[in-house]
Formats: structure tokens, sequence, C-alpha cells
């Protein structure tokens, strides 16, 4: 069982990316979950969303996790929230931010010791997509960091996935996710 | 004519989204549909699917929950195939006119996404509403993931709109934990799905005017018990074979097999919990992962709420030594519906039986695998004791001290 943990503001597509990234991963033939935690949904408002994956049905309807992955798609929450709460010694961090990891580090010790990934999907959804919505590049560091799948493949899946969205915003969300996976640390 | 949509064969869903598209495979003639959360996707789907040319039918945005199922009933008398969907407070709103629907035996459709009563106001999933429409004369029907909610409305549809039943029914799913929990959905495409419910046969239909019929009418003494004694018979008698017909005619169609009650681990087991939605698939792996340890655990699942399984219950609590009925509302002020309808069941059997009462997850409280193993553990133990070694009713998963009753 994989099991990953987001954390996000309401609004920057936490769901949307837990929700697709179930998607693709449903086409290899594993079995998926993704949910979320909304609380008062309201825009901005802190929150967290989840996924599992396995090769046999998931029955586990628990929200409690030990995520084995933890992505962080808001800089801030590092800082507002726990982002560490119920981990595990050998939980990898994804986390958006401007600063180096050992910057970040520094700035929140209780990352100290943790296996923690750095990439500013802020700043390149804003420089692709137009807009602040930190989802889609985040999946492109977790394909680099995982090596879950290859980036095209995943790339390929992702189109059919935004096929609703206007060619130019699928088109600007391949870039960030291709951005991301490159410049992941 | 609707245009057909191309479905893959598994689609990654919520419950919301698996329940929205069966409702637009089987072709509803009328919606009438106030949102709410946590169903509001149910009827923002389905009005996405009419706005794009995937729907024929009517759908009719009212006022409020109470003026839906109105619209709903007189759809149904007018002589159509009709369906809603609504939570908690609209749920509560709906009341009056679910024993309406009911009573004129109009087999509307009512997609439940279970979700608290307020006061305080919670959005989030437990079975109080579930419970609320327990008495109104519906048939309900259980899911516990978003698998069940797409298979058990073509079930619903089929099984109430049968002319032997003539009922209304509820499909009901677990707010968030599964209307907004993302599975793989097995689909079937939109023929295949619509061949199984068929088309809508209309039975003392308003819009018939060749044989003129009145619906809704006043009896007083002379007539009501009569009108409710037969509507309790059939409900009693007629439903659970043609339920039993569907799922059977379901399985071969998918592969994919329901009872009306479903057993987990349950044969030579010394102790069982008793549950429904969520809860039964996260017992299951508890107890598969107890089984492993070499304890006699297992779950039994009532998919059918209303009518009981009495027959079905006491078959599958055969040989079962300890029973823990899992109750997701606040009973306030006796023992949970599931404890006092187990107790109903089991008293009059041979067997001796321990039953006790555990009360969870209200206002969307997480129901925990640890928690789980712990209520096995207490099952077990009065298993071996032959009586309660525990208070008869506890709470589990709320702060301070512990609350437990008699």
């Amino acid at each position: 069982m994989l099991e990953i943990r987001w954390h996000s503001r309401a609004g920057q597509g936490a769901v949307t990316g837990a929700k697709g990234l179930a998607d693709v991963v449903s086409t290899t033939g594993k079995h998926v979950q993704a949910f979320a935690f909304y609380g008062l949904a309201k825009r901005g408002a802190a929150m967290t969303a989840y996924n599992r994956v396995d090769d046999q049905e998931i029955l586990n309807h628990e929200k409690y996790m030990n995520p084995d992955y933890v992505f962080v798609i808001d800089p801030a929450l590092v800082y507002t929230t726990d982002v560490t709460i119920n981990d595990k010694p050998e939980t990898v961090y994804i986390i958006t931010t401007h600063m180096s990891t050992e910057e970040l580090i520094e700035s929140q010790p209780k990352l100290q010791g943790k296996n923690v990934h750095t990439v500013d999907c802020i700043k390149i959804a804003q420089e692709t997509i137009g807009r602040a919505i930190p989802n889609t590049p985040m999946l492109g560091a977790f394909m680099k960091v995982s090596g879950m799948y290859d980036i095209e493949f995943f790339k390929e899946s992702m189109k059919r996935i935004l096929a609703k969205l206007p060619p130019k915003i699928v088109d600007a969300n391949m870039l960030a996710i291709q951005r991301a996976y490159d410049e992941v640390k | 004519m609707a245009e057909k949509m191309e479905l893959r064969d598994i689609e990654v869903w919520d419950g919301n989204m698996a329940a929205s598209q069966a409702m637009r495979q089987v072709q509803i003639d009328v919606v009438a549909a106030y949102p709410i959360t946590p169903s509001t996707p149910i009827v923002e789907n389905y009005g996405s699917f009419l706005a794009n040319g995937y729907v024929d039918g009517e759908f009719v945005m009212v006022e409020s929950e109470h003026a839906a199922m109105s619209g709903c009933i007189g759809a149904s008398a007018a002589g159509g195939r009709v369906a809603t969907a609504t939570s908690s407070q609209g749920f509560a709103l709906m009341v009056e006119t679910l024993y309406q629907a009911s009573g004129m035996r109009l087999p509307v459709i009512l997609n439940v996404v279970n979700r608290a009563l307020a006061a305080p106001l919670n959005v989030n999933g437990d079975h109080s509403d579930m419970y609320l429409g327990r008495d109104s004369g519906w048939i309900q029907f259980d899911a516990y993931n978003p698998q069940n909610a797409y298979d058990l409305n073509f079930i619903a549809f089929r099984v109430a709109e049968d002319h032997e039943v003539r009922l209304p029914a509820m499909v009901h799913q677990d707010g968030f934990l599964t209307s907004h929990t993302a599975q793989g959905v097995h689909t079937l495409d939109d023929d295949t799905a619509y061949s199984f419910v068929g088309d809508f046969k209309p039975m003392n239909d308003m819009l018939d005017l060749d044989h003129p019929v009145t619906h809704g009418v006043q009896t007083e003494e002379d007539w009501h018990f009569e009108h409710k004694a037969r509507q309790h018979h059939d409900l009693m008698t007629k439903v659970f074979p043609r339920i039993q017909a569907a799922f059977d005619a379901f399985e071969k169609l998918t592969g994919r097999k329901y009872n009306i009650v479903e057993t987990y681990n349950t044969d030579d087991a010394d102790a069982v919990v008793v549950c429904m939605g969520t809860a039964v698939e996260t017992a299951v792996e508890v107890s598969n992962e107890l089984r492993e340890e070499g304890k006699k655990v297992g779950v039994i699942g009532i998919r059918v709420i209303r009518p009981w399984p009495y027959d079905q219950l006491l078959d599958a609590l055969k040989g079962i030594k300890a029973i823990g009925a899992l109750d997701r509302s606040s009973p306030n002020g006796t023992f949970g519906m599931l404890y006092n309808e187990l107790a109903g069941t089991v008293v009059n059997g041979d067997e001796k039986k321990v039953l006790t009462n555990y009360v969870y997850g209200l206002g969307g409280r997480d129901l925990l695998k640890s928690q789980l193993r712990e209520i096995y553990a207490e099952l077990l133990a009065n298993a071996e004791a032959g009586k309660p070694t525990t208070p008869l009713q506890q709470l589990i998963g709320v702060r301070g001290p512990k609350i437990s009753f008699h």
C-alpha cells in the first residue's frame, strides 16, 4: 500500500490533483482511493487530501494515515500546520518553496533529519499556466522523486484527464509538469 | 434522443459521480432536486449531463427539498420514471413527503448521501438521516463504496418499479467517505445499463386519461389501517424475493454479487461486528488481519436496511457467540437502532448470544482500525465469558472520560 497526504489550501487544486493521480494509476491496473478533508471548505483554508494505491482492493476507509509521501503545495503551510504529523522514518516530503532545501529545513526545524525534496510549484504554475495552481507541477515532481512512471507516459495520461480544459491550458500544464520534473531537488 | 456516453471499463469516480452516472444511464423522465452538501454533485453532474444532451428527461429546480420530493411524487403519479438526491437537513425536510410517496405506492428513487443532523451544524457523514427514514415505508439499500453506489441504483430502479412491489427506494452512501472518495468503478455501457432496468411501465398513472384514478386520498378509521397493513405486508413479503432476483440477474450480467445481508469471515466465527456503510469495509480489513493472528472474527454488513432482513440475519448469525452492533447515529436516549433490531432478531432463537452496542463516527469522526481491534478484543472476551464483560453501550472515539451505559 502506497499512501500520500497532500497539504494545500482550498482552491489550489489538491483534490483535483489527488483524483488525477488516482485516475492515471488506475489505468495501470492498480486499485486507488483519492479523498480529502474539507472542513468548512472556505477558499484559502488549509486542507488535506489523500491518495491510497495498492495491488489489492482497498478496503480501508480510515482518514488516519501514516503517509509514504507528503506533498505540500502551499509554501506557508510548512509553518502554519504540522506537515510532519503521523509520519514515519521513511516518509518522503515534496515541498513547494522558493527556498533551497537547506534553507527550508533551517526555517522549519521539524523537517530536520527527514527526506525532503523542494520545488517551486507556485512559480512554475504562474510562469506556465498563468495562475498559482500548483497541483499538476507537484505531480511532475512526484514522478521524478518516486520514479513511479515514465514522465512521457504520465504527461500523456494527464492530457486525457485534463481534456475538458482549453488546449492552451492543457499544453501549459504539460510544460508545468515537465518543469517541476526537471527542477525538483 | 439522448447522446450515448463512452465510458472506460473502469472509471475513477467518487460515489456522487457513480450515482449520477447510473441516474443518467436509466434515463429518468423527471428529476426534481434541491442540492445540499454532500449530495450536491449528484444534482450538479446530472444537470451537466442534461445540458450536454445526455439526458432526455426533465430536470426541475425547486425551492426546497420538500418541493423536490413533492415534484417527484407528482411526476411519479403522472406516470414517469423519477428520482432525486438529498442529505441531512434536506432529507429531514423531505420526511413528510417520504411517507406520501410510499403510501401512494410511487416508485421514486432517492439517493441519500448520509450526513449528520444539526444541531450542531455538521456537513460530514454519519447515519442520522438514514435512520430517520427507517419507518417511512421505503426500501433502503446501503452502499459501502462508489461501486456499490453505482450498482445499487440499477437494483433500486428495477425492484421499486416492479409492479409487484411499487414502493419507493433509497440508495444510501456515506457522506464524503464514499460520496467524495474516488475509487475505481467498473462501468456498464449505456445500453446494457438501460436494458437491466428496462423501460418504465406505468401503473395507475394519472396521465392515462382512459382509466382515471385518484392518488393521495383521505381514509379515516374506515380504511386507513387496511392501506397501511397492505403496504407493510408487501414490504414484509414481496420485496426480498424481487431484490434477490435482481441481485441474481445483476451477478449474471456483471459478475458482481450482492446479498441482502453481506457476510465476511463469519464461518466458524466466535465474534462479529454488524455495521453499515464504509465501516463494513474497514472492519473487513481488520477482521482479515485478525484472522491471520488466528482470531475467529468476522463482519456482517446490512445491505438492505428496510425491509429488515430478519431471516437472513438469523442465518448469518448461526453459531456466533458475541455480536457488536455498531451504530453511527446518536440513539438519543436508548440503544442504537442496530442493537435494538438485532436484539429483536436473536431473542427468540435457540442460541445464547451476547449483544453489545457501540456508537461511533458521529459527524464524520474517523473510525480507526485500532478502535475496531479493541472492539473485537472485547467481543471475543464476551464470547469466551458467555456474558457481557463491558457496559452494554459504549461511545467510542469521543473526547474526555469514557462514556458508557448499562
